[in-house]
């Protein structure tokens, strides 16, 4: 099972304002993998998401898919829970179903679903401004959820919640994870985070964006409290911090080819 | 039920009492910025009658009403000691007296000032409307014609209502003719703040949700209907409020402009018949009753504001802290 879902090859990004936000980025995602990108901000981490999602062109390189895969079946989730403020809870979740056409009543069943998923039964006819951080958080991870998708886009969807609410959701989402197994991409500058959740970290350097390590994270799931207490977590913290700060600093970090390192891993 | 929609409406009066006017949906009105209403969310209310009514009690609707009946009294006494000519300053008993004897003359003339005004304001929303979906079309055509709103709305209305008059006769002959001509007049006043609002509302829908519409391959149509409109709810309705008292300002500039024309004659002619006359506490009904007519075409514009935001928007929701 290591054929790549995606596999982006030789992307450049330059923004219309002369900002090179990627250069040369490779990178092949796993089908089932659950990959982080870290980096310091404004190293075209939001970037390489949206080239993934078709959101603005890129200026080379190419995205494949695998068979079987498509834009079709991803779902990205912000940093802001980006609600409708104006529609309730289960409107919300609707919406990607609605813009797909599907009615109402045939759509009644896949939100009730979802918002179960997120733990959110019961709240369907609450807005927004109603609900706390966490519980907008849950709403907009319930309205990717709702299609069903394969591939999930996460852009530091938890970076504005309190440390409790964003390690319940952590937990949350690895359970949620493990069900579904689907291929999640997952932005964080929260290295913690990282480790804890992903199967492969990806750390990344600014100016001009690019890859500069490729982590494995070879501990089995289901994740545990322990697991974040074990040396082996503090040893992938530490090289991956190690790792971003040798990249801030200039000097180039040792790599290993990513697609060696995928094939050890699995 | 009814105590719940008089206490809103008090509640408003007192919001305009103080100054507290929203230009623009951007500016949301502070929240708690009436202390010691909102320790309380407006829906319960109506449930808490006792308690509402200490609020009307409160020393919010207290001072500025005090401070109104104070300046009266001291107007009143102020004209009967001094012995100023009613034809000069007439005091409020006297005004209050002469719009209860001439309101059979005056109302009549109120009710055709607020035909044209609603005519007006109900072309301006729907133009307003329209214009701005086709400015957020395109940029282009916003950048080509945006100026000429502005142009449009910069030109004194004073200044163009003779030609419109004029012009208007050409076509529309008849009776009618005048009433056309007004309307045009108070449109052109209160068609800019629509567009204006509408416009930056529609193009103020949040960047991520609009990704998010991408994503999903939503249509241009469905990105209207469902993010960009929506998102401009809260712009446009504060556009609205503007408009209103707009039109109002432009049909009775209009009918100065106009003076007697025609066998219908809205409230500005009766003003300026009254100062022909020196029937000034006449004039002083009758002012009185235009800025009347301008008050509640805000309330009730400011009621339905609150009613179709109601739940999601800060403007106008109170919160309880
Ligand atoms: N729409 C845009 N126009 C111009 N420059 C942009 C745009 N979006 C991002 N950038 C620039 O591209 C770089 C990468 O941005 P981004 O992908 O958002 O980084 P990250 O998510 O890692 O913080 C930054 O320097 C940012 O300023
Ligand atoms: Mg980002």
């Amino acid at each position: 099972m290591t054929h790549p879902a995606i596999t982006l090859s030789d992307i450049t990004k330059v923004y219309s304002n002369g900002t090179v936000a990627l250069q040369h980025l490779n990178l092949a995602i796993e089908e089932g993998q659950f990959i982080s990108l870290v980096g310091p901000s404004g190293c075209g981490k939001s970037t390489v998401l949206r080239m993934i999602a078709g959101l603005g062109k890129m200026s080379s390189g190419q995205i494949e898919w695998s068979s079987g895969h498509s834009q079709r079946q991803l779902a990205f989730v912000f940093q802001e829970a980006a609600l409708m403020p104006w529609a309730t809870v289960q409107d919300n979740v609707r919406l990607p179903l609605k813009l797909a056409g599907v009615s109402y009543s045939a759509s009644r069943t896949a939100v009730a679903e979802a918002l179960e998923l997120v733990d959110l039964t019961g709240f369907e006819k609450c807005y927004p401004r109603e609900l706390s951080g966490g519980m907008k958080m849950r709403v907009s991870i319930a309205r990717a959820l709702v299609t069903k998708p394969e591939v999930l886009l996460m852009d530091e969807p938890f970076g504005a919640l309190d440390e409790m609410t964003r390690s319940r959701l952590n937990s949350d989402l690895l359970a949620l994870w493990s069900q579904k197994q689907w291929t999640v991409i997952f932005v964080t500058h929260n290295i913690y985070e990282a480790v804890y959740l992903s199967n492969r970290v990806i750390v990344m350097a600014a100016r001009p964006g690019r890859v500069v390590a490729d982590v494995p994270i070879a501990a089995p799931y289901p994740r545990t409290e322990e697991f974040r207490l074990s040396p082996l977590y503090g040893e992938y913290c530490r090289q991956i911090s190690s790792a971003l700060s040798q990249a801030a600093s200039g000097q180039d970090v040792a790599i290993a080819n990513p697609d060696r390192r995928a094939a050890e891993y699995v | 039920m009814l105590l719940r929609q008089l206490t809103a409406l008090i509640l408003e009066l007192q919001n305009l009492l103080m100054g507290r006017i929203n230009f623009t949906a951007g500016s949301d009105r502070p929240n708690g910025s009436i202390p010691a209403l909102a320790a309380k969310p407006i829906g319960k209310l109506g449930t808490a009658g006792l308690s509402g009514m200490r609020q009307l009690l409160s020393a919010d609707l207290l001072a500025p009403v005090g401070v109104g009946f104070l300046v009266l009294a001291f107007w009143e006494i102020a004209v009967r000691m001094s012995g100023v000519q009613p034809y000069l300053l007439p005091g409020p008993l006297l005004v209050l007296q002469t719009l209860i004897s001439e309101w059979g003359t005056l109302f009549p003339s109120l009710v055709i000032t607020f035909q044209i005004t609603l005519a007006a304001f109900v072309v301006a929303v729907i133009s307003g409307l329209l214009v701005s979906v086709l400015f957020t079309q395109s940029k282009w055509i916003e950048r080509s014609f945006f100026p000429y709103a502005v142009i449009l709305q910069t030109t004194p209305v004073v200044a163009i209502a003779p030609l419109i008059i004029i012009w208007v006769r050409q076509v529309v002959p008849g009776d009618n003719s005048t009433f056309v001509a007004l309307v045009i007049c108070a449109w052109i006043v209160a068609l800019f703040p629509i567009i204006a609002n509408t416009t930056l509302g529609l193009n103020s829908a949040d960047h991520n949700l609009i990704n998010l519409f991408q994503l999903y391959k939503a249509s241009r149509w469905q990105t209207l209907l469902h993010l960009r409109l929506p998102s401009a709810m809260p712009y446009f309705l504060g556009g609205l409020r503007i408009s209103g008292g707009l039109a109002l300002i432009g049909a009775v500039v209009a009918e100065f402009v106009a003076g007697t024309g025609g066998t219908k004659s809205g409230i500005a002619y009766q003003i300026l018949i009254s100062s022909y006359n020196l029937q000034i506490p006449r004039m002083f009904a009758a002012l009185l009753m235009t800025t009347g007519l301008g008050v509640l075409i805000f309330v009730l514009l400011t009621l339905l504001s609150d009613f179709l935001l109601g739940k999601w928007h800060e403007s106008a929701v109170r919160r309880e802290n």
